[in-house]
């Protein structure tokens, strides 16, 4: 039986850009900060997963000022949730095809 | 050999898939919400409104030895310019009741936010307290209002129907069961209105059995 390996998305390979997405798809927007605390990762490694899931056009990227502080928020766009949602299919299609061989 | 490899590869998919879906309900809800401190707030208002029956009914015969002159204070209560003593009282037993059940609520999370590794202050927790915060607020003032213009027997009922819009509206953040307990105490709420004089009891009802009720479900549920 042929696996569809191919189905799964290049973007999401990574752990981090799949929790961040996952993030994203159930709430409006989400800052850089609260993405940091819960996903218990670095400012570096969060924002270069960021900037490669805006490059591919997943999310899309809102700065704003608080007061004097920045203040960056982040949002899925509709590709981003399709593309999140696809993924995770072929994840349970995945399970699934193992289950049955 | 490829059995094995497969395998493998499995166990990381469900993990994975595990892991995404902790993060999408830890990263949209409040979980923090202890059960315990749903069972104490009940215990607290049902102490509370024993103490206010008791003050009323012992304060309804003649003598008096709090207010030197019953006349005065019977005007006093139906005009809305001074308090009396009784009056006073039970605001005072009210709002001691909301200080410790406050207070209660949130020494608990902090202690099961603490427990589970969960940051207490996020953006979940301060959209769910500006959604509760908005009803409670409005309920609150406009009980003053008809306080102090003399009608008491909207306190009761509004207070019930307020608290239980504010839980409907912070049941978007926190877990869903929280939404059932804000339906049954509007419902309550608007009963209480049609039936005057019998506040106090479906009061002692919607804030302390209810409560009661809806903190042992969530401890035994999500506590242990």
């Amino acid at each position: 039986m042929k696996i569809p390996f191919e189905k799964l998305d290049k973007a999401f390979e990574n752990r981090l850009r799949l929790q961040i997405m996952s993030v994203l798809v159930v709430n409006d927007r989400y800052d850089f900060n609260s993405l940091k605390e819960l996903l218990e990762t670095t400012d570096g490694n969060l924002a270069s997963h960021l900037k490669g899931l805006e490059k591919e056009g997943y999310i899309v990227v809102h700065k704003a000022f608080l007061g004097r502080k920045p203040n960056t928020t982040y949002e899925s766009t509709e590709k981003g949730k399709k593309a999140f949602k696809d993924h995770l299919d072929a994840l349970e299609q995945l399970i699934k095809q193992q289950k049955t061989t | 050999m490829n059995n094995k490899v497969l395998y493998v590869e499995e166990k990381e998919i469900q993990n994975e898939l595990a892991s995404i879906r902790n993060l999408m309900e830890r990263s949209s809800k409040f979980i923090s919400l202890s059960g315990l401190s749903g069972i104490l707030a009940g215990i607290y208002a049902l102490a509370g409104a024993a103490l206010a029956y008791n003050i009323i009914y012992n304060h309804i015969p003649v003598a008096d030895s709090e207010s030197t002159n019953n006349d005065l204070s019977a005007t006093g209560l139906l005009s809305g310019h001074s308090f009396s003593m009784l009056e006073l009282k039970l605001m005072a037993i009210a709002f001691v009741v909301l200080v410790l059940s406050i207070i209660t609520g949130i020494v608990f999370s902090l202690r099961k936010a603490k427990r589970k590794g969960q940051p207490i202050w996020g953006k979940t927790s301060r959209s769910m307290l500006f959604y509760m915060a908005t009803p409670l607020f409005t309920g609150g003032l406009l009980i003053l209002i008809f306080i102090y213009r003399g009608h008491y027997s909207i306190i009761a009922p509004a207070s019930l129907i307020f608290y239980g819009l504010s839980l409907v509206g912070a049941s978007n953040f926190t877990f869903n069961e929280i939404k059932y307990l804000g339906l049954c105490d509007v419902l309550l709420g608007l009963v209480t209105a049609c039936v005057p004089g019998y506040g106090l009891l479906f009061w002692a009802i919607g804030f302390g059995v209810l409560h009661i009720v809806y903190g042992s479900v969530m401890y035994f549920k999500y506590d242990r």
